[in-house]
């Protein structure tokens, strides 16, 4: 079996994110970036998979910019074989959205037939979790999205799935699109030597034209704010003047 | 992304030279790995250490699945094969934690499993390498005697031909690792050689070979030191490392862990002055904040200068190292510069954190009480200056 997992450069989750001067989104010029972590978390169930003997190859794919081939890299680093990169924006700024991430993953399923793709359930910069379900639906196939546990049953992906009343269990027949969860497990780190490994590996260049995807973005962001920032409290003296305050504020 | 403007471009605090760009794509996933490594698995447990004065040998064996041991040893004897720049960028992410989790390192990497990939025959590397690499095998280095330290050359250690082999007598001390150590890389003058320093290779449990602990250390704690006793060792001809004869044998492992130190005490004082500057930012009296006084502002424009030059001249340094091109002047520069800066940003960031700042929960002292040993061993600041005088005078003043 071969899986193929999206992933996505990301700003790190460690950065405190600046908004933009024009407000057109968040700064990314000299920033650190990194793979989303929940696609972290996707690479590594599939290698893991992978040393269970139920995967022969492990493929991941990235849309976006040039410089998301480290972001490859660090995965192949991690245990995957080998590596696509759509290049698909020149500027880190330009944000690929789902629908047009998930119509080049289809072609490139299409190309690379795989029988199981896990993805991140979302992107930690704009938390959209919509590109594994498009490609679900552009593909036809089943999908078991927010994955905390992961089982292959022969023909068929068991998934608990961790939903508001507890966790859920379902069964998806392969080919399947499963989305990771936080709790899936916990990702390794790449040791030095399948750093020095990971060079060796094949990283295969694209482009978005080559599927023909136009990746021109339908939304459009209006403004980005910094969220507010808290206004500082005040100290009451008694019992009785907390009540006129809380009555001044209308909340009792 | 890199569009010149009149203004320039926004000012990273934390990389203000932007040495991050300066990394090729591989050091970089290596720093990230090795600072990985330490935040998850050193942090944790070296206030712990620290305190009680305990080394985990396991610690080893956990560097050396993380690929951390031996990063410049050619991969087919079990290293990692990457540049010395890697290997600068591993040793300041975990002196990040602490610098005798370096000096554990380091000795492993540059002053044992180093020689022996230089100088040792091919059965040698054979034997050492790999379980060194691996961590199973903890080596370390004897060079150092009660009477014999800035002037190593002065060594009493002397090994005497035998039918077979060597005879080893001599005691050696101040040596990291050495109690839990399975390999000992030892020097000694050879009769057998004209009296030439000459390097052997020693295993644990062999007759007349001890290692007790030195007690009482107020520094470098985490990292056990010792002697190395040797009395009537006898080892085979196939100890001595054949490839090397004289005190350039020493010195050839000491350039590197001292290119390596350079870095590592740089990550130290980087740990000191984020420290200190979140503390300051936190930390109100006189209803605002410490940052906002001018003498604490001034304490941290200090700080992030001399880290910045200091990380500047160690990159240079390792780039010239992988081109060949290094001078063992060189490496004094960065070694003296780095540990002495080093040292005086961990005591000022000990300042910084008023009464605070003598507390193990901050860190900064124990970085502090650390960077005396770094100022010091390999080669001390002053003795540093020396060579670096010499250098531009011609005149040794030592000696």
């Amino acid at each position: 079996m071969r899986i193929l997992i999206p992933i996505k450069r990301v700003i790190d989750y460690n950065v405190k994110a600046r908004v933009r001067a024009d407000g057109s989104g968040v700064d990314l010029s000299n920033v650190k970036m990194s793979m989303n972590p929940f696609d972290e978390i996707a690479v590594e169930e599939a290698i893991r998979l992978k040393e269970k003997g139920q995967a022969e190859e492990v493929v991941v794919v990235s849309v976006g910019v040039k410089q998301a081939a480290e972001t490859l890299r660090t995965a192949l680093a991690m245990g995957a074989d080998r590596a696509i990169l759509v290049v698909a924006a020149e500027d880190v700024h330009q944000d690929i959205e789902p629908l047009a991430v998930a119509k080049i993953l289809k072609a490139v399923v299409d190309q690379e037939q795989p029988r199981l793709v896990i993805a991140g359930k979302q992107a930690i910069d704009n938390d959209m979790n919509a590109t594994g379900q498009m490609l679900a639906a552009l593909l036809g196939w089943g999908q078991a999205t927010f994955a905390s546990r992961l089982v292959i049953e022969g023909d068929a992906a068991r998934v608990t799935r961790e939903v508001d009343g507890g966790l859920q269990t379902i069964e998806v027949k392969l080919p399947a699109i499963v989305t990771a969860d936080l709790r899936l497990n916990e990702p390794r780190y790449a040791s030095l030597p399948n750093i020095m490994k990971a060079k060796k590996k094949p990283l295969e260049e694209k482009t978005a034209a080559d599927y023909g995807v136009d990746v021109s973005p339908r939304l459009e962001v209006v403004t980005t704010r910094e969220p507010e920032g808290r206004q500082a409290g005040i100290k009451v003296g008694s019992v009785d003047e907390l009540v006129g305050k809380l009555k001044e504020a209308g909340v009792i | 992304m890199s569009t010149t403007s009149p203004k320039g471009a926004a000012f990273d605090w934390s990389d203000p030279f932007l040495l991050d760009d300066q990394l090729s794509e591989e050091e970089r996933m290596i720093r990230d790995a090795a600072a990985a490594f330490a935040a998850d698995r050193l942090a944790p447990r070296v206030t712990d250490a620290y305190l009680n004065e305990t080394t985990d040998p396991e610690i080893f064996r956990e560097m050396g699945a993380a690929g951390l041991l031996g990063v410049t040893v050619d991969d087919a004897y079990g290293g990692v094969g990457a540049s010395y720049v890697a290997y600068g960028l591993v040793a300041r992410e975990i002196e990040r934690v602490d610098s005798g989790y370096r000096s554990m390192a380091s000795v492993q990497s540059s002053l044992v499993m180093f020689p022996i990939e230089a100088y040792g025959s091919e059965d040698q590397k054979r034997r050492y390498l790999p379980k060194l690499a691996t961590g199973e095998w903890i080596g370390c280095f004897g060079l150092t005697e009660p009477d014999a330290g800035s002037d190593p050359a002065g060594m009493k250690t002397r090994a005497k031909k035998t039918d077979g082999g060597y005879v080893l007598n001599g005691a050696k001390t101040w040596i990291s690792n050495s109690p839990i150590a399975d390999v000992f890389v030892v020097w000694a003058k050879s009769d057998a050689h004209g009296g030439k320093v000459r390097g052997f290779v020693l295993e644990k449990g062999t007759k007349g070979l001890s290692a007790p602990k030195i007690e009482g250390k107020l520094s470098l704690r985490a990292s056990i030191t010792g002697e190395i006793v040797m009395e009537d060792v006898e080892v085979s001809e196939d100890a001595l490392l054949p490839g090397i004869e004289g005190m350039g044998g020493p010195f050839g492992c000491l350039n590197r862990a001292r290119y390596g130190i350079s870095w590592g005490a740089m990550g130290a004082a980087e740990d000191c002055w984020f420290r200190a500057r979140r503390y300051g930012l936190d930390r109100h009296q006189f209803n605002r904040p410490l940052a906002a006084t001018q003498l604490f502002q001034k304490k941290l424009a200090d700080m992030q200068t001399e880290i910045a030059l200091g990380l500047q001249a160690s990159l240079r340094v390792g780039r010239l190292f992988d081109e060949g091109r290094f001078a063992p002047e060189m490496i004094s520069i960065v070694k003296r510069n780095n540990c002495g800066k080093a040292l005086d940003i961990a005591r000022m960031a000990r300042d910084m954190h008023g009464g605070n700042g003598i507390s193990s929960e901050y860190h900064v002292i124990r970085h502090a009480q650390n960077l005396e040993t770094v100022n010091t061993y390999e080669g001390t600041h002053d003795v540093h200056a020396l060579i670096l005088g010499r250098a531009q005078t011609g005149i040794q003043a030592f000696g």
